[in-house]
């Protein structure tokens, strides 16, 4: 790992002077991604300023019909809350199938979305429920928050302070993970919400998107027979060695249908 | 260089680190807690597993810096004298180790999980593990140990 200049913010304002007085920051949250991509040299800030002392960017509260979670609220903090297991059990299932008991105890919710990993599950939430990205400037819709590979509308120095998850009426998580890594090789949200159906795919393509095919199929109802035999094409989508593009196109099929009990 | 302090086995220490510096480099290099293994150092097998604050974390992936005012447990802060933690006599009573490499891991590991499952069963045990790997024992012994401590561990 090359060395940087390490800054520790004590509010979400210090965090954003900090950023804006360094010549090439970064911010740290829970560092489950940052610290490997550092020691790996896949990046090199001259500064990094850690966010572990903004308490106020902590924590998970209701607000009207939503469920608002601190953008430094922990994977283990979201699986385990009685608010969202109670309200949107299929987000606290998704929380804990994050990693890996240590990796839940460390990383964040914010973390996850700021660094939008095209096999990273809270992006397949944040659409399937329609959530919105609160931030230092503003609020951003899920449908326009996440714009590409790596890459988000988020501005530079921009810092998400929370998410705003609509009370869905129904949904579900389902992904196939990677036997090793364990990240979703597909993961589906299906949801019924006051805006109709929606449903969020991770893992398949460069950057989780909503199958529209899916939304226009369930629009009756969540019923997973309703998406028999709609193909999914693998134009565009990732091909490793862990799966093909075809693999993954049929896999998005099967997990929506899983997710909803199929 | 910026210093850092914290409570490691409930004792305060203090050091000059790096800002790359990891946590594991502090225990081990800087405060002598060669206990804490580094095995693949890319955050996946869990050898480096210690409790910050309570929760188990892998302490090849956090900055030293990061952690600077929190409480720190390592597998050398378990045992009380002489005496073995519940889970360190278990791991010895089942022959739940071969190599031992990643045995810190496990202990630390093993306690977080028994501490977040009151009613733990071997499913439980099997799937909170999978964030430490071992090459040895095809963790069999490993899950055993783990369900005889967390029985030791209510009492």
């Amino acid at each position: 790992m090359y060395d940087f200049n390490y800054q520790r913010a004590s509010s979400i304002e210090d965090a954003a002077s900090k950023h804006a007085a360094a010549d090439d920051a970064r911010y740290l949250a829970g560092g489950m991604t940052m610290v490997p991509v550092l020691k790996q040299r896949l990046d090199q800030p001259s500064d990094v300023v850690d966010l572990g002392g903004l308490g106020d960017l902590t924590g998970i509260s209701e607000d009207g019909g939503a469920i608002v979670i601190g953008a430094m609220t922990t994977h283990h903090d979201v699986a385990t809350s009685d608010l969202v297991k109670s309200k949107i059990p299929a987000l606290a299932d998704l929380a804990g199938t994050i990693g890996d008991p240590m990796v839940r105890n460390r990383g964040t919710i914010g973390g996850s979305l700021a660094n939008n990993d095209p096999a990273a599950s809270y992006p397949a939430a944040v659409l399937g429920l329609g959530a919105t990205i609160r931030t230092n400037k503003r609020s951003i819709e899920a449908d326009d928050f996440f714009t590409g590979m790596f890459d988000t509308a988020l501005e530079e120095g921009e810092l998400i302070t929370a998410v705003s998850f609509p009370v869905p009426e129904q949904a579900g998580y389902k992904h196939f993970p990677n036997p090793a890594s364990r990240f979703p090789i597909v993961g589906a949200f299906v949801a019924k919400t006051g805006g109709g159906v929606r449903v969020g795919i991770t893992g398949a393509s460069p950057c989780a998107y909503r199958q529209s095919s899916f939304e226009d199929a369930l629009s009756g109802g969540l019923d997973p027979e309703s998406l028999k035999g709609i193909e999914v094409s693998s134009d565009g989508m990732n091909s490793d060695i862990h799966a093909s593009a075809e693999y993954r196109a049929h896999l998005v099929n099967v997990m929506a249908r899983r997710a909803i009990g199929g | 260089m910026p210093s850092v302090s914290m409570t490691v086995n409930d004792k305060q220490v203090s050091g000059e680190v790096e800002g790359r510096t990891l946590l594991v480099q502090f225990l081990r290099e800087h405060l002598g807690l060669t206990g804490t293994h580094v095995g693949c150092d890319t955050s996946q097998c869990g050898a480096c597993t210690v409790h910050v604050n309570g929760r188990a974390m892998k302490s090849c992936s956090l900055l030293a810096l990061h952690l600077d005012g929190a409480d720190v447990q390592t597998i050398e802060g378990l045992a009380d004298g002489d005496t073995l933690h519940p889970m360190q006599e278990a791991f010895r009573e089942h022959h739940a180790l071969q190599c031992g490499f990643c045995t810190p891991g496990m202990v630390m590991s093993a306690i977080g999980i028994v501490n977040d499952n009151p009613d733990l069963d071997e499913k439980t045990i099997r799937h909170q593990l999978e964030g430490n790997i071992c090459r040895c024992t095809g963790y069999h012994n490993i899950v055993e140990a783990i369900g005889a401590a967390a029985e030791d561990m209510k009492g």
